[in-house]
Parts: C-alpha cells; structure tokens; sequence
C-alpha cells in the first residue's frame, strides 16, 4: 500500500489549494462550458457575421476577404429578401398565435383536470411526437396534404379540398411540430397556480372569464411567453418543412440555404436576419417581465 | 461588467482564430481580355500508383448504382471486386450543389456538367487528367474530346461520360392532348395552374431563354446562355409569369418522382431517368422533347486537387467510360454514351439510335449547359452578357 501514498498526497495538497482558492476552483469548473460556449457558440456565430463583410468570386464562387457591405445593403434593398423575411417573420407569429391557442386548453386540462395521477402520463403523451423524427413527421405531411391525400379526404364532404402545398401548409405543419414546445411551459405554468387564488377570485364575486383575465393569464404569461420563443425561434429559422411541403414557398430559410452552396458571404448576411428578430424578440419579451420567473 | 466586456474580447479573438483558421482560399484563375481564363496550374499523374482502397464519389442520381434501387443496376459492385476500391457516391441535386461539395475537398471525382466543370476548373478544385492513364478515352466520340467545357487550352480536365437533353413530362392521364412545345409550361392561363413543376435552379433560366428563342425572334437569342440584360429581363419576366402557374420546383429528384406519383405535378422539366424511375412505380407519365429543341447536358468525370485516393479515382474514371459500362449508365440515365463502343453493348440494340449517340445534327438542336459568363460566348464583340451571379440572384426573386 505504500505505493499510493504520494498519489493520495498529491490529492491532498491539490485538494487543499483548490479549497484555499476558491477562484481557481471557480474557473476549473466552468472551463468547459465557458469554451464550449465561446468558441463553438459565440465563436460560430462571429465566424459567420464576419464572413457576411466578404465577397464572393463571381465565377468561381471562391471567398474573396475584401471587406465590404455590399451583402447587407443587397439585403436590404433588395425587394424580394424584405418580401422573404417579411413572410418568415409572419409565419413564426402565425405559427406563436396558433400554438397558444392550441396548447392552453391542453396545458389546462393536463395541468388541472384531469386526475393527479394521470398527469404524468399526458405529459409524456404530449412528449411522444418528439420522440419521431422531424423528416418523418414533415414528410407523413407530405402525404397527408398531397393530391387526394387524407386532407382531401377529410374536407371533401364540405365541397372543397386541402390546402395543397404552400404557405398554409407550412403553418400547419410548423404548428404541429412545434406544438409540444408550448405545451409543456404553460403546463408547468398552470400547475404552479395556487388553488386558493382561483377559490379566492370566486369568492369575491368573479365570473369564469374574470377569473381567467385577471388571475390565470397573469400567472401564465411568463410561461406562454416561454414557449412563445421556443415556436417563434424556431419558426423562423425552419427551411426543411418548407421544402417539403411548401410547394414554392420560400422562407428566410431557404435563401440561406440556397445561397449557402455559392455565395456564403450573401448567405451570412442573411443569416443575420433572423439572429437579429429573434434578439428583438427575446428583448421584447425580457421586457415583459416573463424571463424572470423562468 | 467587467468579466462580460474581457468574454467579449475573448470571443471576439477565438472567431478571428477560427475563420483565419478555415478560410476559403481567395486564388482564383485570372481572366483574359479574350473571355477565357488561366487556370491556377497544377500538373496532372504521369503514371498510377497502387490503388488506395476507396474512392468518394460526386455524381448525379444514377451515375454510380450499387444494386440499392434496383438489384439488376449495379455496376459499382463489379467496380469494387475487380479494383478492391470501396465506392462512397454522394449523390448531389444541382450543379451549384456539386461546386460546393467540391470546395470541401472530401471527394476524389465528380461528374460535372457543362455549367459546373468550368467553374472547377477556374477555382483550381478540379485537377488536369493524363488521359494517357484511362485506356478507354480512345474510344470515346472525338466530339465529345477538348470540349470548351472540359478542356482549356489544350489541357484536358476530365473524361467525357455522356451527353442528353433536359426533356418534358406529363401525367398521360391528366394532360391533354400531349404537349409537344415549352409553351404548354409557360403559358400564361394554363389550365394545369398549381400542378406544373419546373428544375430549381438558376441554369432553368436557359429553359426560358431557348423558348423565348423560338417564339420571340425579336429578341434576338442565339444561345439561351448568352444573355444581354434585354434578353435576360424577357426570360426572367417569363419565369416569373411562370411562377403563378408552379405548384412547386424540385431539384431533389426523388421529390419530383413522388409528386408525379400522386398528381400534385402533373407536367414540368425532367430527365429520362426520372421519366424511367416514375414509369417502373407505375406512374402513368411520358417524357418527350419538345419541338422547340431543349437544354441539356454533356458530362465529365473530373479528379479533384484535394484527391485523397486519386489511383482509384483514376480507376473509377476508366471503369465508367469502359463499353460495358458506360453502356448499362447510358441505358439507365437514358442519354448518349460517351464511348462509341458502348454502342454495341446495350440491352437495347437500339439505344444509340434513339438517343442519338453519333448524331451530331441532333446535337446542333440541344444547347449543353454552360456557365454564363460577362463575355458573350455567342460571338457578339459589342454586347455585354449577364454573368452567372446574377442568374442566381435573379432566380430567387423569380421565387419571390
């Protein structure tokens, strides 16, 4: 056993510096995420803003670093990129809006009636459509809404048919695949609401509407705003469902995508937009007072 | 705030550090006044080395079939048994596609089309080819040897692999009469409004331009890929009036294929090898080519630079131009063989007939894809053409 004996000093001592340092200690604990944070998250992203300031070889589509702003003023003059982002930007509200609706009365009956002991398991059941993969689900779409697909199908007897490929579609299916993301905040939201408020509010007098507008949304909205950011963000950044089911639709997405391959210095500078809403977004909600609860 | 203002800094150095670190390289080929260009130089092999055990192929759908679509098409397992290289094909979509592959130097050989070789050879990612090494380039068509889009200055940077036009489909059962000119996709009150489909990249501004060729002889086009701006604002206002009536663009083709499958296209651009694939699932469609002539593609099978297994890649390069071979690829893609004996060794006997393997007349009629350049390559000195950047600017806001 006497082998050991220096490593156990060696832990010893390296124990007790780390104890009389707490700085040291502070720094060796984080070292990792904060290098994982800087450089891959901070550092990617700084990677591609800075490449947004270059050009590219008009032949050859090879990188040229001559600093420039002529991508972002392309971006900015262009019509039909304010038309894209524009659109983008009202895709991820319309998807927000339509997830709130969608996911406040199943928050509610999760959270709230139904029994305690069931509970669990419709969150877990909210849960399992995250368990498939995003292309499986994106192209299961696909054949739902294609010609004489399960859309059709369903709004046949009404004398119409499903909205096909496009814009609708891409709502639709956003809102879907990113419904449990706003699910799961209001949720948790409802269930940290104390019984005895809502006992309280009818005590005084208060219709189920009052009770709703003054007592539960007030609660609630730092976790519909929590969710909101999810849907929004990731709305907004969605070029895949698009491709696969909206028909010619093009989102801020795809432009990136497309520029991507042989223009990467007007793809960053696209790429800035949405980093540039979604910041925006998440100032505004700060502001609200949501990000506080969280 | 002080630690918040330092991991800015910090930050800010760490992306210095990194985009330094994997930048593009800026090199280019210069241009000469003439419109041709000197490509950065580089030497092709003077002889093979023993071959490396793999190859990462570049190709278009169909180019390297392994037995996974079809187990009777298969000519890359014979390939690995007799060369003991291991084929890795990645499968690109577009020609855009492929020049980018080719930036990241993962890949050993690509089968480039007019539109993109040129591109690789001025950016110095495609290698000059001793054709000395690939026995089988004697027997390839003479017309298809030091091409403008395979060859520079007497250099050549690949093998020829094929050649064929960019045809038009339709749903038999949902289109009638059968179409027989562009027009039927580009007309302004079609009834097929939402379920046409048009190739999703900007070259199909060509497509365009070819139609407006023979319809608008006012125009003046003589080659669909050297547009002045007036030419070019015609075909991309034509393009945008097509827009209302595109249900959706493909450049994937297996999404082309579904959507003809289940009606939500019902005609648009194609190739034969899409025609052939949606025909054995059962999908009642047609391929023609219209009266007005069509674009369309002669292949290359180029080495890259950055080749890491460049013996098999060589061995890759004659396999696919060898008779047998290059055969069972023409058949499948449905285009001209590029090796004129290939001719013999169709299942079709008459393969080479219907495609017009040796037909240069019908040549004449398809107009190759081609990068375009500032320089009109149509011949006129006094006119400027619009570059290729700004198809692909254009082509976006044709999507709006």
């Amino acid at each position: 056993m006497t082998d050991t004996a220096p490593a156990a000093g060696l832990g010893r001592r390296l124990a007790g510096t780390l104890h009389r340092r707490p700085r040291l200690r502070l720094s060796l604990l984080l070292s990792a995420p904060l290098f994982w944070l800087i450089v891959a998250y901070l550092g990617s992203l700084a990677a591609l803003f800075l490449s947004a300031f270059w050009t590219t070889d008009a032949f050859t589509s090879n990188v040229v670093k001559s600093w420039n702003l002529d991508n972002f003023v392309t971006v900015l003059s262009e019509s039909v990129y304010r038309d894209v982002a524009l659109r983008s930007v009202g895709v991820a509200v319309a998807v927000t809006l339509i997830d709130i609706c969608l996911a406040f009365p199943i928050a509610f009956y999760t959270a709230r009636v139904a029994r305690p002991r069931h509970r669990p398991l419709l969150v877990v059941a909210v849960l399992t459509p995250l368990w498939a993969s995003y292309l499986v689900k994106a192209y299961a779409w696909r054949l739902i809404l294609s010609e004489g697909g399960l859309a059709d199908w369903v709004f046949g007897p009404f004398g119409t048919e499903g909205p096909g490929y496009g814009l609708a579609a891409v709502i639709t299916v956003l809102s879907y695949l990113w419904l449990p993301y706003m699910i799961l905040p209001i949720h948790a939201g409802l269930e940290q609401l104390p019984g005895n408020l809502l006992d309280a509010s009818a005590d005084l007098g208060a219709r189920t509407w009052r009770t709703f507008t003054s007592v539960v949304m007030p609660m609630v909205f730092p976790s519909i705003a929590a969710g909101s950011v999810f849907t929004f963000s990731l709305s907004l950044g969605d070029y895949i469902a698009v491709q696969i089911v909206g028909g010619k639709t093009q989102l801020i997405g795809n432009l990136v995508y497309s520029n991507i391959t042989l223009d990467l210095p007007l793809a960053a500078a696209l790429g800035t937009v949405p980093v540039a809403v979604i910041v925006l977004y998440l100032l505004a909600v700060r502001r609200s007072g949501a990000l506080n609860s969280l | 705030m002080r630690p918040t203002r330092s991991l800015t800094a910090l930050a800010a150095v760490a992306a210095l550090a990194v985009t330094t670190a994997c930048g593009s390289t800026g090199s280019s080929g210069g241009k000469n006044s003439d419109g041709t260009f000197t490509p950065p130089k580089q030497s092709a092999p003077k002889k093979l080395g023993k071959t490396e055990g793999k190859v990462n192929l570049i190709a278009w759908a169909g180019y390297a079939e392994d037995g996974s679509n079809d187990p009777k098409t298969d000519w890359v397992t014979p390939f690995e048994k007799k060369t003991g290289c291991q084929v890795n094909t990645k499968t690109a979509g577009t020609s855009d596609e492929m020049v980018n592959l080719m930036k990241t130097g993962e890949y050993d050989a690509v089968s480039a089309s007019g539109d993109a070789s040129l591109r690789l050879i001025a950016s110095g990612d495609a290698a000059p080819v001793n054709t000395d090494l690939v026995p089988n380039y004697k027997n390839i068509f003479d017309s298809l040897k030091q091409r403008k889009w395979n060859s520079v200055g007497g250099v050549s940077y690949g093998i020829p692999h094929g050649r064929g036009a960019n045809l038009l489909m339709y749903r038999k059962d949902k289109v009638k009469p059968a179409p027989d000119s562009w027009g039927s996709v580009f007309e302004k009150d079609s009834k097929y409004k939402g379920k046409i489909t048009a190739y999703d990249s900007p070259i199909y501004i060509a497509d365009a331009a070819l139609y407006l060729m023979k319809t608008k002889p006012e125009l003046g086009i003589k080659d669909p890929y050297a547009l002045d701006q007036k030419q070019f604002d015609a075909a991309v206002a034509l393009l945008k009036q097509q827009n209302a009536n595109v249900g959706e663009y493909w450049s994937d083709y297996l999404k082309e294929i579904s959507a003809f499958k289940s009606g939500d296209s019902v005609l648009g651009t194609t190739w034969q090898v899409i025609a052939n694939t949606a025909q054995a699932e059962k999908a009642p469609v047609e391929a023609v080519l219209p009266k007005e002539g069509s674009t369309g593609w002669s292949d290359t099978w180029m080495v890259s630079s950055k080749a890491k297994n460049p013996n098999c890649a060589y061995k890759w390069l004659d396999w696919i131009v060898s008779p047998k071979t290059n055969a069972q690829v023409a058949e499948y893609f449905g285009e001209a063989p590029a090796n004129e004996l290939s001719c013999k060794e169709t299942a079709e006997k008459s393969h080479c007939t219907t495609y017009h393997a040796a037909d240069e007349d019908y040549w004449k009629r398809v107009h190759f894809w081609t990068t375009p350049i500032p320089q009109c390559v149509d011949g006129r000195k006094n006119a400027k053409c619009v570059p290729y950047a700004k198809w692909v600017q254009a082509w976006t806001s044709i999507k709006g």
